[in-house]
């Protein structure tokens, strides 16, 4: 900058931004700090945004919400995981368990979690709704199946599968519980205009329920 | 003394002779991120391409760690590069750095061939100790962060010692603040939780709080000086500058987080405050090219070394288009909604990535390899200056092909997959499978071999340029001499 002018303006001068910078900084820090006290309390497990681990128990939709304007996780009544009903503290331990697989054979970069992650495959927020599980009554068994043993499943016309990755039925089940938990989390209706599996009753008089829909099966390789 | 033109390390102070090994790394990982980055682009259009063997998920891995990893050896580089310059002082400590760089080298190449070799581990703690954690960018295992932790704090030694015995320059300060705030960040990324809302939460204060706030305050420190080096710009002015970008870089970045907190559990205030503060992010940008444009025009381009101003300018640039546009063009939630997760984030990511921090590491290998050779010649007319023109022309090309393929695909998706399908597992694969998406594919593996030919020709440049060079550096213009 050339000199002509003899004196900095105060809005140009060092000392100012040198000041600026502090107080902005330290302002910035403080609030964010504030801010995270109040958001790690409300999403500790067992809260109203993350619920408890235990919710594994119960069936969990994802509805349209008039008020919020977007569809919302629904604790329904009783279903417990593999017809096992757990307390929290086993739960929790499942949960954990596959959390521990997903890091582990490290799912995060073919698919994203919460959104986040790589784009190769599906999301995985709310894989517990997905219509391709074919229907409720065999939703579970497919997952494990499908998880212990995916390179014998495509689910699509381009030929992208997911590969064995060693995961064994104890580590498949607890994965299956971890994505039901991840599924009953508030994500301020992320995936949007999502179209969860039906997971109403059958009238009790009515037949079994069918097997998948040709469209949403997996094709068996 | 050696002849000018020929690499010898008497050319270099001693902060400088370990500059130059954390560069010679960082360039051969920036090749390794090149390499697996290719392989995991060919399994997008190829997916029995390496199936079983090398899987798309360890290719992804080894391509962003090895970008990280590089970029922080860049860095690290890049800061004992300026080090006695800045401070007056050599550097207190060398021998304790030198250690440091052996010991951080070699864990890297184990925790890589862990990576190829082992790949996964069972679904237990003593596979996020020994094998990966799993969790993007950081998937180092626990025993490497604990090593890095270690390394980094003797990085830190060595910088603030050095200063608090030389001179605390403007740039020095804030240096030496922005390296705490760095490393101390690091540690919020080092623990377990079942809580995928709790893990996520703390994650992005890595990530974020990196890439958007103490990364960029760090080139602002680096750029400052090389601006004084390259063309002589007064130091006053830069060093205003600085605290400007300073001021505005952490008042929009720190907050700015919230834009990751729109979807992951997190309170539903994060929508206003980090759609907010993250729109605001591109303002420090815009002065950041402003200053350097403004900067390179006032002295006319006359600069002793041109490839480094070269991809300052570009930096410039990069980190306005990368971070700046891309970054703001989905950075509201109600865009971010349907775009989030998708091809249109690995565009920003890309370009942001390329733009802001690849350009300033060459831009700082230049300036090494000039002096290495004994302060060389690198203004017009130098010998074979193709080669570093064509590398930065075919590096650029790739990586706006890339970017633009990428973005292509993120619109694709984000419209069939998301606002559409509804986003289930059918929705997503309709839109992978969709003729606008897999052309992008195609178009993006194109660029990235622009991209790949663009690196050897950058790494055949940074090993040949200047060399039987006899011309001395052209001097920087007179404002140095005021600074
Ligand atoms: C030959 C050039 C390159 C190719 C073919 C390539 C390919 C890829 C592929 C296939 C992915 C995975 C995307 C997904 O999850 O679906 C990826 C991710 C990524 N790459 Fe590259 N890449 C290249 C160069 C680069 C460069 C030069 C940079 C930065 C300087 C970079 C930074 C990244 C980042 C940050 C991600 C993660 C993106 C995200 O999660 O949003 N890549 N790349
Ligand atoms: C040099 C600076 C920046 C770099 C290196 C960078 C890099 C990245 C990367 C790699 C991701 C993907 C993370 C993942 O894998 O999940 C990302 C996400 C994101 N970035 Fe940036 N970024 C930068 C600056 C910015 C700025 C300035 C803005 C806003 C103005 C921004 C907005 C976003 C948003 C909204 C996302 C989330 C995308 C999603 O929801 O999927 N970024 N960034
Ligand atoms: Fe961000």
């Amino acid at each position: 900058m050339s000199q002509t002018q003899t004196q900095t303006l105060w809005w140009a001068s060092e000392s100012f931004w040198k000041k600026m910078a502090v107080w902005i900084t330290a302002g910035s820090a403080v609030v964010l700090i504030f801010l995270t006290f109040d958001t790690v309390k409300q999403i500790t497990a067992g809260g109203k945004r993350v619920p408890a681990y235990s919710v594994i128990n119960n069936r969990i939709d994802y509805v349209f919400d008039e008020k919020r304007n977007h569809q919302v996780p629904v604790i329904g009544p009783e279903e417990p995981l593999f017809g096992k009903k757990l307390t929290e503290e086993e739960a929790m331990a499942l949960v954990s368990k596959g959390k521990l697989t997903t890091q582990a054979k490290n799912c995060m970069n073919c698919h994203t979690l919460l959104g986040n992650g790589s784009y190769y495959a599906p999301d995985l927020t709310k894989s517990w709704l997905d219509p391709t599980w074919g229907t409720k009554q065999l939703r579970e068994q497919q997952m494990v199946d499908f998880l212990m043993n995916p390179q014998d499943y495509l689910y699509n016309s381009l030929g992208r599968r997911m590969p064995n990755l060693g995961i064994t039925e104890e580590e498949a089940r607890a994965t299956v519980a971890f994505l039901k938990w991840m599924s009953s989390i508030d994500t301020n209706g992320f995936p949007r205009n999502f179209k969860p599996i039906d997971q109403t009753d059958p009238a009790p008089d009515a037949a079994p329920a069918a097997p998948a829909d040709a469209a949403a099966a997996p094709v068996q390789q | 003394m050696a002849a000018l033109g020929t690499l010898s390390s008497a050319n270099l102070n001693g902060g400088q002779k370990l500059a130059v090994k954390f560069f010679t790394v960082a360039i051969a990982l920036f090749g390794a991120q090149v390499l697996f980055g290719m392989l995991a682009g060919i399994q997008y259009l190829k997916p029995d391409f390496l199936f079983g063997i090398l899987d798309f998920s360890v290719n992804r891995m080894l391509h962003i760690n090895a970008l990280v990893v590089w970029l922080l050896f860049g860095f690290i580089g890049a800061v004992y590069w300026i080090l006695e310059d800045e401070s007056g002082t050599p550097v207190v400590g060398l021998g304790l750095g030198n250690l440091m760089f052996w010991v951080f080298t070699l864990a890297v190449v184990v925790v890589v061939l862990v990576y190829l070799l082992v790949q996964t581990g069972p679904g237990e703690l003593k596979s996020i100790w020994l094998i990966n954690e799993g969790r993007e960018y950081i998937e180092a295992p626990r025993w490497a962060d604990i090593g890095i932790v270690v390394c980094v704090l003797i990085f830190f030694y060595n910088v603030a010692a050095t200063f608090m015995k030389g001179r605390f320059t403007g740039i020095g300060g804030v240096l030496v603040f922005d390296l705490v705030a760095l490393a101390g960040l690091y540690l919020a990324g080092m623990w377990y939780t079942p809580n995928i809302s709790m893990d996520q939460h703390w994650w992005w204060w890595v990530i974020h709080l990196w890439v958007e706030a103490t990364w960029e305050v760090l080139v602002g420190c680096l750029l400052a000086y090389g601006l004084i080096k390259t063309m002589g710009v007064r130091r006053k002015i830069v060093e205003t500058w600085l605290y400007i970008e300073v001021a505005l870089l952490f008042g929009s970045g720190i907050l700015g987080l919230g834009h990751h907190y729109f979807w992951i559990g997190t309170p539903e205030y994060w929508l206003a405050i980090g759609g907010f503060f993250s729109a605001l992010e591109p303002i420090p940008l815009v002065a950041m090219v402003v200053h350097a444009v403004f900067d390179a025009g006032h002295h006319k381009m006359k600069s002793a070394n041109h490839p480094a101003l070269a991809w300052m300018i570009a930096q410039a640039f990069g980190n306005f288009f990368g971070a700046g546009v891309w970054g703001f063009m989905h950075t509201l939630p109600q865009i971010n909604i349907y775009t989030h997760g998708t091809q249109w984030t690995a565009s920003h990511g890309h370009l942001a990535f390329f733009g802001a921090y690849a350009t300033i590491v060459i831009a700082f290998i230049y300036l090494a390899v000039q002096k290495w050779r004994g302060n060389v010649w690198m203004s017009g007319n130098m010998a074979g200056a193709w080669r570093w023109k064509w590398a930065m022309f075919l590096l650029h090309a790739g990586m706006i092909g890339m970017t633009m393929a990428l973005l292509i695909a993120g619109y694709e998706q984000s419209h069939i997959e998301r606002a559409i399908g509804g986003s289930t597992w059918m929705a997503y694969f309709e839109a992978q499978a969709g003729p606008w998406f897999q052309q992008a594919m195609t178009w993006r593996m194109i660029s990235g071999w622009s991209f790949a030919a663009g690196f050897v020709l950058l790494a055949w440049d940074l090993m040949t340029i200047g060399k039987r060079e006899t011309r001395p550096a052209q001097l920087p213009a007179a404002e140095a001499a005021a600074a």
